[in-house]
């Protein structure tokens, strides 16, 4: 009987922070910004969030990037096909690697931050203040930060795939000693600027969405005390990498589908 | 001033963002800003295409002049219509040339390969080419063969029988 009441409870409060969440999104996206005294808060945070990421971005691109050529061109070796190497490397950072997996790194690395930061707040009370001097917080603390991360994302993703390819060129090019024309016009012909490109690009929105979506949320209603902040963090990392690799199954059979 | 500073390592940010996209969609994707109405459209019908793909290249001895734009299947002969984008640079191949599917390497994908005729009428938007060579599938090269070296056996034994009586 317990345990049944125990399942239940832990349901209405699963439905519950879904709809709060929810109700939270829709609140961020139409509060009346102020874009006049918002614009410093919006281009601080996107500092915060983007071009701090930058250095931790960039560095696993180039690796990826280049362990992604070194391991390819080792297998395309076994069927003479190691002018396709540009083509592996260009169509699996492009559509897969570099949206997912700069969106974990996103995710550890600016997500638990505005989590952290917003508990923080929650715990000392400067929301509430903020509350009590009529200023809503929404948009004078959670709305610039969400659309930050969600503009900050595509950028650091698009960079991601840049820095990767280069890596790739490098070790494949100036180090193995592929034919650096056919590389790129092997990787021209079989990449689509729409279907490959395009679509990476979209799915690294829908990422970044998402992951500021949960970290801004986990951390605006986080437990007003220390052990509260570090289970909103824990619960940020751990909720948003989940949500990027189902959403990446998700979306990627859509597009395949021919969307 | 330090926030001045701020927004303008955001801008570059920002730029360096957009410059990514450039080089992903010029450099990676071989994206040209090519306009629609540089291309005419003709038609080619195969008995059969293999595994022809939209978007395979057009070429004429080698250099590629075209795009696969779309394959349909005619209704009435049930034939693979191949409707190809041919650019207009290359506006005079002549009308009786032939169209052939060939494949690029063993494991490459497949392409049309037109071979210029001879007449000085040339190709024209809508127009279609008659003379068509199919996709060499495979296993059917495999039948025949196989049906030729039977045929061959066959024929190596008539003689024999029919030479015995002569004896």
């Amino acid at each position: 009987m317990n345990q049944l009441q125990q399942l239940g409870s832990s349901g209405i409060n699963f439905c519950g922070n879904l709809g709060l969440s929810g109700l939270f999104l829709f609140r961020t996206i139409f509060s009346r910004v102020k874009w006049r005294q918002a614009w410093p808060l919006f281009s601080s945070q996107l500092y915060k969030v983007g071009v701090l990421s930058l250095v931790i971005i960039l560095l696993s691109g180039l690796f990826i990037g280049m362990v992604v050529a070194l391991q390819g061109f080792n297998t395309l070796r076994k069927f003479a096909a190691e002018q396709e190497l540009g083509q592996l490397i260009a169509l699996s950072v492009v559509r897969e690697l570099g949206p997912v997996v700069a969106a974990l790194l996103f995710a550890g690395r600016a997500g638990s931050a505005l989590t952290a930061e917003l508990g923080l707040m929650r715990a000392t009370q400067q929301l509430g203040g903020m509350e009590m001097m009529a200023v809503d917080p929404m948009w004078r603390v959670v709305a610039p930060r969400f659309w930050a991360g969600l503009i900050a994302m595509p950028i650091l993703a698009i960079l991601f795939n840049v820095v990767a390819i280069i890596g790739g060129h490098f070790v494949g090019v100036d180090w193995l000693g592929v034919d650096d024309g056919a590389f790129w016009s092997n990787m021209q012909d079989a990449v689509g600027f729409h279907e490959d490109i395009l679509n990476g690009i979209i799915k690294s929105l829908v990422f970044g969405f998402v992951i500021t979506w949960v970290s801004v949320y986990q951390g605006f209603y986080s437990e007003p005390n220390a052990a509260g902040i570090s289970k909103a963090t824990t619960r940020t990392v751990v909720f948003s990498s989940l949500l990027v690799l189902a959403l990446d199954f998700v979306l990627t059979s859509l597009m395949m589908g021919g969307w | 001033m330090r926030n001045k500073m701020l927004e303008v390592i955001v801008g570059l940010f920002m730029i360096v963002g957009f410059l990514g996209l450039l080089f992903l969609a010029f450099k990676v994707s071989g994206l040209t800003l090519s306009r629609q109405s540089d291309n005419y459209q003709i038609s080619a019908d195969f008995d059969d295409i293999g595994s022809l793909k939209i978007r395979a290249p057009v070429e004429v001895s080698g250099v590629t002049v075209g795009r696969v734009s779309n394959i349909v299947l005619d209704s009435e002969s049930f034939r693979a219509r191949v409707i190809m984008d041919v650019n207009k640079k290359y506006n005079n191949i002549p009308v009786d040339s032939s169209a052939s599917i060939f494949t690029q390497g063993i494991l490459g994908s497949n392409y049309v390969a037109l071979s210029p005729g001879y007449e000085p009428d040339s190709l024209k938007a809508g127009s279609k080419i008659e003379t068509t060579h199919s996709a060499l599938i495979l296993e059917n090269l495999i039948g025949q063969l196989l049906f030729s070296l039977k045929s061959d056996k066959d024929k190596d034994k008539e003689p024999e029988k029919t030479s015995t009586p002569a004896q």
